[in-house]
C-alpha cells in the first residue's frame, strides 16, 4: 500500500467561551480536540470512538475544515488544507465528503431526491448536462439501494433508513476518495442498522474509499474498522488496530469501555467482569491537570496528576500506541 | 423466576388480551393487539422490539398515560386488582407508589422548574404521610443509594444543573422512593454513555436482588435484555411474536423474526470480517397492513398461509410462544426455501 491520504499532525479545535457576567466577562478556551495525530492509508477505515463531549464529531468537521482548526496540520495528498483560501478548499471537497447522524434533518424538505443527489453535480460540474445528470443519479440510487424511479419524491415520503441512503449517495455522486461517516447508524433501528453497515462496507469495498467512521458504539466500530482510536476528552488515549485493540486493550479507559458494552448473549454477558467506572466525564472546561483520564481511572497515582502521558508504542511492533503511565502493570 | 408467576399471591402484573388503537386522522392505528403476559414478585422481562412495534404503548395503557385519542380493552390486573381504565385519582394510588415507571428522557420526565427535592418529597407527603422533615431525609438517602456523590448538598438542584447520567439516576430514585413492587423502564439507558450505561444497570440488578423488585425492560438493546432479564418477549407490529426464557430465544430463537434480529446485530465478542445477516425491508404501516403475517413481507421462509391466515401465539414447549406458522426453523443463514419446511 503506498502512503496516507490523510496526515493529521498536532491538531486543535479551542473553542473561546464567555464565563463570567454580563460586564465583566471573559473568555475561557474549551479544548474540544487537543493534540491528535493519525495517519490514514488509501481504502482504509479508521473508527473514532468514545464517550459524548469526547471531541469526535468535531474532530471530524475539522479534518474537512468546517471547523476551523485552532493549530496543527490536516495534510491531504501531501497538501496542507489549513493553508488554503476558500476557492482552492472548495475544489477539494470532491474529494471529501460526509455523512450526519439524523438522516430526515440533513436533507432539506423542499427539495426532490433528485435534487438533492444532484445538487453536488450541478456545483462541481456545472457544464453537465440534464440527462447526463439525471443518469448518474439514477446509477448512483441504484448503488444504494433506492428505487430510481424514487427519482421526484421527496425526503419525508422515506423512512430512516431510505434517507440514511440518499445522504450516501449525495456522498457519494461526486467519487471522493475520503468519507466521515458521523454516527451514521445511531438514530437507525437494529434491522435497518445492520443493512447500512453493509452498504457502507460495500461502497468501501468498490471504490477503495479511506473512512473516518465516528460512533460511540464500540460493536458497530468493530465490525466495520481496521484500525480504532480511542478519544477522551479531546486527547487520544489509544490508537490500535482492531484485532489488537479489542484482543489487548491496553489503555485503563478503553478496558473499561469495552467491558461496558453488553454483548446480546445471556451466559456471557452475566459471567463477564464488569469494569464500572466512577462519576461522570469532567467538565471539558477545566479538564484535569496530567492525564485527563486520572479523575475516573482505577490505576491513577501521583505521577498522573503531574505529568500528561505521552502516547507510545507498546512495543509489540504492529503500531499499538497507548498514553497512559500505567499500561504496563 | 417464570414457574412462580403461577402462584396468583406472587404475580405482581398480569394482563390479557389488551388492545390499544389510536384514532387518527388517516384512520386507526392498531398499537397492541391481543397482548398478554405475567410477571412475578422478584422476576425481570425484558420487551424487545423496533420504534413502532408497541412496545411502550403496551405500558402507556396500563399507566393509564395514553394520549387522548387512545384507548384500550382487555385487562391489566396489579396484584389481582383491574386496573385497566380506572380514573385518575384511583390509578394514582398505585401509579409512582407501588408501581413506578422511568423513561427514556430523564431532561424532559422531569420539572425543570421545581427542585429535585420539591419534586422527590412532594409524593412522599402526599402518599406516605410524611411530614417534610421525615420525607427529605428519605429523598437525600435514596439519592445516596442510586449513587448520587454528595446527594445533601446536591438535593436543593433544579434538573438541569445534573449531568444525564445524574439525572436518569434522579429518575430511579424518585421511581424508588415508595418502595415499588413493579418497575417498568423505558429505554432508560438509550442516551446515555456505555460507561454511564453500565452503572445504571448494575443499579438495577441491585434492585432486583436486594428487594425482589420486579422489573420490566422494554428496549431495542439486546445486550441489555441478555444482561438483566429472566424472560423475553419479542414485539412486531404491536404483537407479541415469541415469548419466553432468556437463554430460549437468545440461544435457540423460534420466531423468524427474534432469529433475524440477534443476527443484524454486530457483535463486540466477533470479529466482523463478513457482511452483517439483515432483515430486508423495513418495518410495516401499521394502518395498513397486510392480511396473514405482519411479518410476511421481510420473512425469509415466508410460504401461502403467512399470506392469508394471521399465526396465533401458541406453544412451542412448555416455556416458550411463538407466532409463526412453521413448527422449526431452518439454521439461520439457510436461504429462501419454503417450499421444504415443515409447515403445521
Amino acid at each position: 500500500m503506498s502512503g496516507p491520504v490523510l496526515s493529521i499532525h498536532d491538531l486543535k479545535v479551542h473553542f473561546d467561551i464567555r464565563v463570567g457576567g454580563i460586564f465583566a466577562g471573559r473568555y475561557q478556551p474549551l479544548k474540544a480536540v487537543d493534540g491528535v495525530s493519525f495517519d490514514l492509508k488509501p481504502g482504509e477505515t479508521l473508527g473514532i470512538v468514545g464517550e459524548s463531549g469526547c471531541g469526535k464529531s468535531t474532530l471530524g468537521r475539522a479534518v474537512l475544515q468546517l471547523i476551523p482548526p485552532t493549530d496543527g496540520k490536516v495534510i491531504w495528498l501531501g497538501e496542507d488544507l489549513a493553508g488554503l483560501d476558500s476557492e482552492a478548499l472548495r475544489a477539494k471537497r470532491q474529494e471529501m465528503q460526509i455523512i450526519f447522524q439524523d438522516p430526515l434533518a440533513s436533507l432539506n424538505p423542499r427539495m426532490t431526491v433528485g435534487e438533492i443527489i444532484g445538487e453536488p453535480l450541478r456545483t462541481f460540474e456545472p457544464n453537465i448536462g440534464k440527462a447526463a445528470m439525471k443518469t448518474r443519479v439514477k446509477d448512483m440510487m441504484a448503488k444504494v439501494g433506492l428505487l430510481p424511479q424514487m427519482i421526484n419524491r421527496y425526503p419525508h415520503e422515506f423512512s430512516g433508513g431510505q434517507c440514511q441512503r440518499i445522504g450516501i449517495a449525495r456522498a457519494m455522486v461526486l467519487g471522493p476518495k475520503l468519507i466521515i461517516c458521523d454516527e451514521p447508524v445511531s438514530a437507525l433501528d437494529v434491522s435497518i442498522q445492520a443493512q447500512i453497515i453493509n452498504l457502507l462496507m460495500k461502497l468501501q469495498q468498490e471504490f477503495g474509499l479511506s473512512m473516518l467512521f465516528i460512533s460511540h458504539d464500540l460493536s458497530v466500530v468493530r465490525h466495520i474498522s481496521h484500525r480504532i482510536m480511542v478519544l477522551y476528552l479531546g486527547r487520544v488515549m489509544e490508537i490500535a488496530d482492531r484485532a489488537s485493540i479489542y484482543a489487548a486493550p491496553r489503555h485503563p479507559y478503553t478496558q473499561a469501555l469495552i467491558s461496558a458494552v453488553p454483548i446480546p448473549d445471556p451466559d456471557k454477558e452475566r459471567d463477564k467482569h464488569r469494569l464500572v467506572l466512577q462519576g461522570d466525564l469532567p467538565s471539558p472546561m477545566a479538564p484535569p491537570s496530567g492525564c485527563v483520564f486520572r479523575t475516573r481511572c482505577p490505576k491513577a497515582t501521583e505521577l498522573c496528576a503531574e505529568e500528561r502521558p505521552p502516547l507510545e508504542e507498546d512495543g509489540t511492533g504492529d503500531s499499538h500506541m497507548v498514553a497512559c503511565h500505567h499500561w504496563r502493570e | 423466576m417464570a414457574i412462580a408467576a403461577n402462584d396468583a399471591d406472587t404475580k405482581v402484573l398480569s394482563v390479557e388480551n389488551l388492545d390499544t388503537r389510536f384514532a387518527t386522522p388517516d384512520g386507526e392505528v392498531h398499537a397492541v393487539s391481543s397482548v398478554s403476559f405475567d410477571i412475578a414478585k422478584g422476576e425481570s422481562v425484558g420487551v424487545v422490539g423496533e420504534s413502532g412495534s408497541g412496545k411502550t404503548q403496551i405500558f402507556m395503557s396500563i399507566m393509564g398515560l395514553l394520549a387522548k385519542n387512545g384507548h384500550s380493552t382487555g385487562s391489566a390486573r396489579y396484584r389481582g386488582k383491574e386496573i385497566l381504565g380506572l380514573p385518575a385519582r384511583e390509578l394514582n394510588k398505585i401509579r409512582g407508589v407501588t408501581m413506578s415507571m422511568i423513561f427514556q428522557d430523564s431532561m424532559t420526565s422531569l420539572n425543570p422548574y421545581l427542585r429535585i427535592s420539591k419534586q422527590m418529597t412532594e409524593v412522599l407527603v402526599e402518599h406516605k404521610g410524611m411530614n417534610e422533615t421525615q420525607a427529605r431525609a428519605r429523598g437525600i438517602d435514596m439519592l445516596d443509594r442510586v449513587g448520587i456523590p454528595g446527594a445533601k448538598a446536591r438535593f436543593d438542584l433544579h434538573p438541569h444543573e445534573f449531568s444525564g447520567g445524574m439525572r436518569q439516576r434522579v429518575m430511579i430514585a424518585m421511581a424508588l422512593l415508595c418502595e415499588p413492587d413493579l418497575l417498568i423502564a423505558d429505554e432508560p439507558t438509550t442516551a446515555l454513555d456505555v460507561t454511564i450505561q453500565a452503572q445504571i444497570l448494575d443499579l438495577m440488578g441491585d434492585l432486583k436482588r436486594d428487594f425482589g423488585t420486579a422489573i420490566i425492560m422494554i428496549t431495542h438493546d439486546l445486550g441489555v435484555v441478555a444482561g438483566l432479564c429472566d424472560r423475553v418477549m419479542v414485539m412486531y407490529a404491536g404483537r407479541v411474536v415469541e415469548k419466553g426464557d432468556v437463554r430460549d430465544i437468545f440461544y435457540r430463537p423460534q420466531h423468524p423474526y427474534s432469529q433475524g434480529l440477534l443476527g443484524s446485530m454486530p457483535r463486540l465478542d466477533k470479529a466482523g470480517e463478513s457482511e452483517l445477516s439483515t432483515i430486508p425491508g423495513q418495518p410495516p404501516n401499521l394502518q395498513a397492513l397486510p392480511p396473514g403475517c405482519a411479518y410476511q413481507e421481510r420473512c425469509p421462509y415466508v410460504f401461502d398461509t403467512c399470506r392469508s391466515a394471521e399465526p396465533a401465539l401458541r406453544f412451542v414447549d412448555e416455556r416458550r410462544e411463538k407466532a409463526c406458522h412453521l413448527d422449526t426453523l431452518p439454521a439461520p443463514g439457510t436461504a429462501r426455501q419454503s417450499e421444504t419446511l415443515g409447515v403445521s
